[in-house]
């Protein structure tokens, strides 16, 4: 496992831990958006996510409970199997973070362009 | 969800030799269609489906590995099969690489919570490497059945 991947399964507690609080800069965007379509994040959101995240240079995180995902990775978008009614909060780091929130707020509003 | 909730042991299969993508989703299909577990005459029809799917954007999901899918009415709970091409194949993967190991999924339509539950278990147990590669170099079905097996007994790798 190379570091960029383990740092993508790194749960928020261990993040927030002391010590790791100093290195870990506030983000510069934070968000909460809801899964509204019916059938969740399942293969093709999650692409559209990971792509439309891809477009930033903002690092951008996907917190579920006690989980931390990596946006732009369609691996860890799909392991939130994140089911209709779902609850995700978004964190951006670097100078395109509130861009990069506003658009996939935006996906998530249409539905990913699905009924 | 674990991997023995959904993949049908006895129709896994390490020697595809398709070399399009219709023609590896033709012989996952059947070989779950060998064993009952996709009714008989449905066959094509969930084919069609399937590759449907592809054309809305490829399932393969990156690091040599696809998720073929769809819904369909014929199937009362969730079915899968996992496949394996020692050589892989051009699937029009999202990274661009060939793909080697398969997940076809067919679940009913209105269970969409065990798909997701299906893609989640295989995607978070595919971001280990090590697992990913092991299951790649698998020779044989019983390989691969130990190798599922084992994850299924660490479900946070």
């Amino acid at each position: 496992m190379d570091h960029a991947e383990r740092e993508k399964r790194l749960p928020a507690e261990q993040l927030s831990d002391r010590g790791m609080k100093a290195i870990m800069p506030p983000p510069d965007a934070v968000r909460t958006v809801v899964v509204t379509n019916p059938q969740g994040l399942h293969a093709r959101p999650a692409d559209l996510l990971a792509k439309l995240a891809q477009q930033y240079v903002a690092r951008i995180e996907i917190i579920r409970g006690s989980e931390r995902n990596d946006a732009k990775s369609i691996f860890s978008v799909l392991t939130l199997g994140a089911e209709e009614g779902t609850e995700l909060q978004f964190e951006a780091f670097g100078p395109d973070a509130v861009a990069a929130l506003d658009a996939i707020a935006e996906l998530f509003a249409g539905n990913f362009g699905e009924e | 969800m674990k991997f023995a909730d959904f993949i049908c042991f006895e129709s896994i299969h390490t020697g595809i030799t398709a070399r399009s993508k219709e023609g590896v989703i033709r012989e996952m299909a059947q070989s779950l269609l060998d064993v009952g577990k996709l009714p008989n005459g449905e066959l094509d029809g969930i084919i069609k489906a399937i590759m449907k799917r592809e054309e809305l954007g490829s399932t393969g999901i990156g690091r040599g590995v696809a998720v073929p899918h769809t819904k369909h009415p014929s199937v009362g709970k969730l079915v899968g099969t996992v496949a394996i091409s020692p050589v892989g194949l051009d699937f029009e993967s999202l990274d661009g690489e060939k793909v080697q190991l398969f997940f076809l999924l067919v679940s009913p339509p209105d269970r969409p919570g065990d798909h997701l539950r299906a893609l989640e278990n295989i995607s978070r147990q595919l971001r280990d490497d090590g697992f990913c590669a092991a299951l790649k170099q698998a020779k044989t079905p019983a390989d691969v059945r130990t190798l599922l097996e084992q994850a299924d007994l660490q479900p946070h790798h």
